[in-house]
């Protein structure tokens, strides 16, 4: 039982790792980027890429793949995404929807179709018995780093200046210019940021969840429901979403495995039908 | 990029070749290879062309005084493409046979354009046993999951293995996994404890694997498509269920020799049930290896290569032996009865079914000079596809 939470939670942590980049680009800056998982996929690839291929250790592959989508994520929103700032949702949705297809087949060619596969350092592997429970390493490893991450989110958002302009800048754009906040800049770091933050949610999920060339479409789904189950105005939101599709997902599996692939849908539109702006919100927008 | 480089050299190469001998014009008979060549399922593709080419590249494109040409098509894993693909091939450029078909959906579109242009149609690949009666007309040369599901069921009755927990993701070939193997594991009187199905697309196995372990079985039986069973078999190993004292088996999809290197130690040990081993010990099958890897250096040849491969043996051997007529009805009466050496053993055409006929071996991973390779210990003979040995 214990197991089964832990487990969930594990993998809720992992979904929020992976979503909360959706949530800042599209509740912060009110863009629909449906390529989110691309990032997630090029974060999960530098690992692979780096572990497998020149035997780096798995502790650096994690920075690295943080640091590589971030990279790719500011490049890509300086040259394509800017411009579609204002652009109706439409447009976006088919435009990012096509970088979609476009990481795929190049993952595909310069990679390979296969599911990849990264070994995890000895004591990250195996698990461990915590009073009885049985706990993966790995798990308690993603569990923590991914709590510590939530939290240092959290107070970048709500305490530090650029938190501050950040939110300004969304509420209305063009006072936060008016009052000498350089908006571009902003969007542009949060954008990397969020990026970066799913290319690191793809390497921790390499091991987990998987990582062939269709990564980007497969887990699009889930990113949504957490984004729109959680609300996209805050980070805590999307967090507790995560870890109620996490446990839910799990402990539904677990126990009805009948009909263990349609709880978490079926709590989404439970959670939309009493609160269809998300968890959390600022309510009235 | 080497790999589709070296494609266009060959490409280049067959052309010029064709430009040298315009003056007797020889005929050509095209073979249409339908495969999901992109997608979640290129590996497939890649795998079985690579292995119908090395066929060509080993016995040459002449049989029975026709040119054989090979016509590769991307259907991407979708069951609609596949059938408007095998029309074009058939109507627009004068294929007279269909081979390939990645997925029991794909092979199954294509059953009524088999039957209605008499084309004669060779399944590489997919695996669901009732494929064969969708047309008259489609002949198999890779296995059913009931022809290897089946064994397994019988050496874990003999092996001490009492009580069983199945896990099999939850599509045609799965249940056909799953049925096979709980059948006859309980006629040799064993216990199937539990019986989950995993939905295809499916993230996160600890769950299920949870579950496996709170029923506390002998074993584990499992069917997965190979790239899921890798990642499965990597949280088998982290969930302790080896220590637990859980043994692993399966089909041979779960240790696919294409990426079995890669999974690392967890997968050491388990025993599954297939119809070809990289490793297999023949002079035939280490003549195809070497072959195989002269084209191919970056992969290992999987059991889709081998149906590929045989394929091609089939149509060659058939065209042989009605003198070079493509035409359904004389090439599938050829086609019946059909026996040969193949990579994998000794395999026949059931001439009832048009289903193939081979050798099932009972294999563990093991580490061999470095590499993890499915080591053979155990053959069960000349074993027909029981779904429909029993419907009869």
């Amino acid at each position: 039982m214990l197991t089964i939470l832990f487990d969930g939670i594990a993998y809720g942590m992992l979904l929020f790792i992976l979503a909360c980049g959706l949530t800042v680009t599209l509740g912060l800056m009110n863009f629909i980027n449906l390529a989110h998982g691309a990032f997630a996929m090029a974060g999960g690839y530098v690992t692979v890429i780096m572990m497998n291929r020149y035997g780096i250790s798995f502790y650096w592959c994690l920075p690295a793949a943080f640091l590589v989508s971030a990279a790719i994520g500011l490049i890509l929103e300086r040259t394509l995404y800017q411009w579609l700032y204002q652009a109706p949702h439409l447009d976006q949705v088919l435009f990012s929807i096509g970088i979609v297809f476009m990481a795929i087949a190049a993952t595909d060619y310069f990679m390979g179709g296969q599911q990849q596969l990264i070994n995890l350092p000895p004591e990250l592997s195996g698990r461990m018995d915590v009073f009885g429970v049985g706990v993966g390493r790995y798990r308690l490893f993603t569990i923590i780093l991914c709590a510590i991450l939530a939290v240092v989110l959290q107070l970048i958002l709500s305490k530090t200046r650029f938190g501050s302009r950040l939110r300004a800048a969304v509420d209305d754009r063009r006072v936060a210019i008016g009052l000498g906040i350089n908006v571009p800049v902003v969007f542009a770091l949060t954008f990397a940021f969020g990026s970066g933050l799913a290319g690191l949610g793809g390497a921790m999920g390499a091991e987990i969840l998987g990582l062939d060339p269709n990564f980007p479409l497969k887990f699009m789904i889930y990113f949504l429901i957490v984004v729109s189950v959680g609300g996209t105005s805050t980070v805590s939101g999307p967090f507790l979403a995560a870890m109620l599709l996490g446990i839910a997902d799990v402990a539904g599996k677990y126990y009805v495995p009948a009909i263990g692939p349609f709880v978490i849908y079926g709590l989404m539109i439970i959670m939309l039908i009493l609160r269809p702006n998300g968890l959390f919100t600022r309510g009235g927008r | 990029m080497l790999k589709r480089r070296t494609l266009i050299a060959a490409a280049s190469v067959a052309l010029c070749g064709l430009a040298a001998i315009p003056a007797y014009a020889q005929e050509t008979i095209k073979v249409g290879l339908i495969l999901p060549m992109t997608g979640p399922f290129a590996s497939t593709g890649r795998q079985v062309s690579a292995g119908a080419k090395t066929f060509i590249a080993t016995h040459g494109d002449t049989v029975a005084g026709k040119k054989i040409e090979l016509v590769i098509r991307d259907d991407a894993g979708t069951a609609d493409q596949t059938r408007r693909i095998a029309q074009e091939l058939v109507v627009n450029d004068g294929a007279k046979v269909l081979a390939g078909f990645g997925l029991t959906p794909l092979a199954m579109a294509v059953g009524p354009v088999a039957t209605q242009a008499k084309i004669p149609t060779v399944v590489m690949a997919a695996g669901t046993a009732s494929i064969t009666k969708a047309s008259e007309y489609i002949t198999r040369t890779s296995g059913t999951l009931p022809q290897y599901s089946l064994p397994v069921g019988t050496w874990a009755a003999q092996n001490g293995i009492k009580k069983v927990v199945t896990l099999v993701s939850d599509y045609g070939p799965g249940i056909d996994a799953e049925k096979w193997f709980s059948k006859e594991f309980k006629a040799k009187g064993g216990e199937i404890t539990e019986a989950v199905r995993v939905p295809l697309a499916n993230p996160d196995f600890a769950p299920f694997l949870q579950r496996v372990r709170d029923a506390k079985p002998d074993a584990v039986f499992v069917f997965l498509p190979s790239g899921a069973g890798a990642l499965f078999m990597k949280q088998f190993a982290d969930r302790g269920l080896t220590e637990a004292g859980v043994k692993l088996i399966a089909t041979g999809d779960v240790t696919d020799d294409d990426i079995l290197n890669s999974m690392g130690k967890p997968a050491l040990g388990t025993i599954t049930g297939h119809f070809y081993a990289t490793a297999h010990d023949s002079p035939e099958n280490k003549a195809y290896v070497a072959a195989f890897k002269k084209g191919n250096p970056d992969m290992r040849p999987n059991f889709m290569s081998v149906g590929g491969y045989d394929g091609m043996a089939l149509i060659y051997a058939a065209l042989e032996k009605t003198k070079g007529d493509p035409t359904g009805p004389a090439f599938m009466a050829a086609v019946k009865g059909l026996s040969w050496v193949s990579p994998r053993g000794p395999v026949s055409i059931d001439p009832e079914t048009r289903d193939i006929i081979q050798n099932i071996y009972m294999r563990e991973v093991k580490d061999v000079g470095g590499e993890l390779h499915n080591v053979e210990f155990a053959t069960f003979k000349d074993l027909k596809d029981p779904e429909k040995a029993e419907a009869k």
